[in-house]
């Protein structure tokens, strides 16, 4: 009888013991998780912002009635970039005077629709573009970089003589963003941030966007519904819309890994030789924050949040904002080495995901970025071997 | 004041007089072997039951609670006791060959409460028997067989619960009949009935999810399509073989037309599923089996995020290793049993890359349970599970314990 009771004790023991689990996926192969210095009641909103992102719309929830995804999880699993089948298609815009296709469903394809409904069909004359999803980790760090630094690292008439220029977007402000106090402004319009071309102001803009333009959910912030283009009740409370914009404000930063390789550092030093930091900036310095963890912190994003010319060979004929057509905003490098794990085990890298590999897609750099993708095309296997493996340490 | 006292006062004396003139040899336990081998189709008449002495109704029932603790990619919600089910049983004999039976569940407590069977079945001949009410759709063998007590796993199988409607019950009528020759018995069930809904592919589980019609109280009133569900399932059994179950469920799951206007095109789903179960001879090793196929007509401009092919099934494997008197109870078993899953919720390639869609699922769950009667059991289980999302990315991996008792009562 003992023996029974001891045997009971010892398997209550083994069960409830952590160690008699699968471990935790070590912190750099993961991109969700709370940056550090978060309140309680931060921790709260953080919390209740994963739970919004994970929500799925049906058409009871508000969903539709033509879409592209059914929640903002569809588009980027795990908090990654995403895949070819949320792939955004926008359409109608081919200068900075703006959309001429609005009122045919501009900017963006609903290319999914609801049963009983039809989806959009990109108008006739319409030239469009294809925008992969992006990860959508440490944005809060992007979102509080000041306007001043920005401009610092722009060079319109390439004054340094290096072959890179870069500007800001500059874009209309949405009527609902709130710029900060040292916001710069040029002719009325404000520095876009997010999105491929740059043409999103702030998270708020970007989140009120894919709720509108992504799942067809009208907030307050958007109440015309765009199947109907009728003002409708908001689909989704204000206060949710609040806890995914702190969310995405509060993503943590991909962690670097195997930094200390030493290849990697090769890889890194090779990076900075051949001036692929010329427009993938190692190091920024947030302003301040409403948000105290994000406030006066240095990271490595890998982006100057400017627009480029990248070349005819991505020239699409389509863009947004001030930007022109062969103009791309540099996307953060950080994270790419994780992006198997949210595209399915494949690569599909650049705005609309064409290139299946790392070194396909810096073949792919036109314009401003010919003379590193020359530089890179001229290094030995083995330094091309090491700049790619820091690039997939980010 | 005084006066409601002392209804209260007199209330509570007679009903302890009331109390006490119950006389426990009234009720008469009806034995059943509940692991004895019938049909699947028999299941809900093969229960133990109190029959009340002199009257035509019999009542019985089973009860389920756990201890658990699951860990998702290594995070855990922690320790949780779970009283998962508690079913009522409540039959009676109209007369010789008109009976009624009933299942009421209660799930998590009072968080879902439904009928899940309610039926008169009138018998003409052993092959025809009528059965109208409250019906359970013969799809697979645990939609017949469910009952917690008869499984050695705490978990419902995946597949039948999260692909296949467990326990998917609806208004409808319909005929059954068993024959017997020899070794040999075979059965039949044909019922029409109410069925699915839209939200098959319009749900919050962001895939083909037929369990969601589950969550429609109003199949029992109406049919949201406005055609029957036709279900249909064929077994037959060898004593010395086992059992092999054919069934088939199908019909319009949509509202495709509303106030006669024609709003919609018809959309069909069917489910094709097979099961078997065997007893091993000599080492008694009992083996159960079930595999079903799901084919949905989802409209090709919505989303490919609801798939329209899914298939998943699980085999369960129970060795008894001690069958004797045990801690003082009588022919007491200890068994080792495991069951292996598998549910692909979305089989099909994606149409811009041409890759395979994942949202699929494996799961192995070793357990040890002890029966100290047939109708209790103690269960022992280990999950180990790896589901991956639509895009195939790596896998979740869940894993974890549980604990717990189920008994007929």
């Amino acid at each position: 009888m003992k023996i029974h009771f001891y045997l009971i004790i010892m398997c209550m023991v083994f069960f409830s013991c952590e160690s008699s689990y699968v471990a935790v996926p070590s912190e750099d192969e993961l991109l969700d998780g709370p940056v550090d210095g978060l309140s309680s009641a931060e921790l709260q909103q953080f919390l209740r912002g994963d739970v919004a992102v994970n929500e799925v719309f049906t058409r009871q929830t508000g969903l539709g009635s033509t879409f592209v995804g059914t929640s903002c999880i569809n588009c980027h699993a795990g908090d990654g970039k995403g895949h070819p089948f949320t792939t955004l298609i926008r359409f109608g815009q081919v200068d900075e005077t703006g959309n001429l296709f609005l009122n045919q469903g501009g900017p963006q394809l609903q290319n999914r629709a609801l049963p009983g409904y039809l989806p959009e069909q990109i108008p006739l004359g319409a030239t469009f573009s294809k925008f992969t999803p992006p990860a959508i980790t440490r944005l809060g760090f992007l979102q509080y970089v000041s306007d001043t630094t920005i401009i610092a690292m722009s060079d319109p008439n390439d004054a340094d003589g290096d072959g890179i220029s870069g500007v800001p977007n500059w874009i209309n402000l949405s009527g609902y963003s709130i710029p900060l106090s040292n916001a710069i402004t040029e002719n009325g319009k404000y520095i876009g941030r997010f999105g491929k071309k740059g043409a999103a102001f702030d998270l708020l803009h970007q989140t009120v966007n894919a709720y509108h333009q992504d799942m067809g959910i009208t907030s307050i912030f958007n109440p015309i519904d765009h199947y109907s283009n009728l003002e409708i009740d908001p689909e989704v409370a204000t206060s949710k819309v609040n806890d995914v914009v702190f969310y995405l404000n509060t993503l943590k930063a991909p962690i670097q890994r195997n930094q200390n390789d030493a290849e990697v550092m090769q890889g890194r030093n090779l990076f900075e030789q051949i001036n692929c930091i010329g427009c993938h900036k190692a190091q920024l310095t947030t302003g301040y924050s409403p948000i105290n963890a994000l406030s006066f912190k240095t990271f490595a994003p890998y982006t100057d949040l400017l627009l480029h010319d990248m070349g005819s060979g991505l020239d699409d004929s389509y863009t947004e904002g001030s930007a022109k057509t062969y103009e791309w905003k540099t996307p953060p490098l950080w994270g790419i080495g994780l992006s198997e794990n949210s595209q399915g085990g494949n690569l599909f890298l650049m705005h609309d995901g064409r290139a299946s590999s790392v070194e396909q897609a810096i073949l792919l750099h036109g314009g401003e970025a010919t003379n590193s993708k020359n530089a890179f095309q001229n290094l030995s296997q083995s330094k091309k071997n090491a700049l790619l493996k820091f690039i997939k340490s980010l | 004041m005084k006066l409601r006292i002392s209804f209260v006062v007199a209330m509570a004396f007679l009903s302890c007089g009331l109390s006490a003139q119950i006389d426990p040899s009234l009720l008469k336990r009806a034995q059943k072997d509940t692991l004895a081998q019938v049909l699947n189709m028999d299941a809900i008449y093969n229960r133990p039951v109190l029959n009340i002495n002199k009257t035509p109704i019999a009542i019985g029932g089973y009860f389920e609670a756990n201890w658990q603790k699951l860990t998702t990619e290594g995070v855990s919600e922690g320790h949780q006791f779970q009283a998962r089910r508690f079913t009522i049983f409540m039959s009676s004999a109209i007369s010789k060959r008109v009976k009624f039976l009933s299942e009421l569940e209660f799930e998590d407590g009072t968080k879902e409460i439904s009928i899940e069977f309610a039926s008169v079945d009138v018998e003409f001949h052993p092959l025809v028997n009528f059965r109208a009410g409250i019906i359970l759709n013969p799809i697979g063998a645990f939609n017949q067989n469910h009952d917690g007590p008869k499984w050695e796993f705490t978990d419902r199988p995946i597949s039948t619960t999260q692909l296949l409607p467990a326990t998917f019950s609806n208004s409808g009528v319909g005929l059954f009949g068993k024959k017997y020759h020899k070794n040999w018995m075979f059965g039949y069930e044909v019922y029409f009935s109410g069925g699915f809904d839209n939200s098959i592919i319009e749900n919050s589980e962001n895939k083909t999810f037929l369990p969601a019609a589950k969550e429609n109280p109003e199949r029992f009133e109406e049919i949201n399509s406005g055609e029957p569900l036709f279900t249909g399932k064929l077994a037959v059994r060898n004593s010395k073989i086992g059992e092999l179950g054919i069934s088939y469920m199908g019909g319009i799951y949509n509202k495709f037309q509303d106030d006669g206007i024609i709003i919609d095109d018809k959309r069909s789903v069917h489910v094709f599923a097979l099961d078997f179960n065997t007893t091993l001879p000599k080492i008694k090793t009992f083996i159960t089996t079930e595999f079903a196929w799901i084919a949905v007509d989802v409209p090709e401009t919505y989303t490919q995020q609801f798939g329209n092919k899914q298939h998943g099934g699980f085999i369960d494997i129970v060795q008894p290793i001690l069958s004797q008197t045990i801690l003082g109870w009588e022919k007491a078993v200890l068994n080792v049993a495991c069951r292996l899953e598998y549910v692909d919720w979305n089989v099909g390639t994606f149409n811009e890359t041409g890759g395979s869609i994942g949202e699929d699922l494996w799961s192995v769950m070793p357990a040890v349970s002890f029966r100290p009667t047939s109708q209790t059991v103690f269960r022992l289980n280990y999950r180990f599970q790896k589901q991956r999302d639509i895009f195939g990315n790596p896998p979740a991996i869940t894993d974890g314990f549980n604990f717990g008792i189920s008994t007929y009562f």
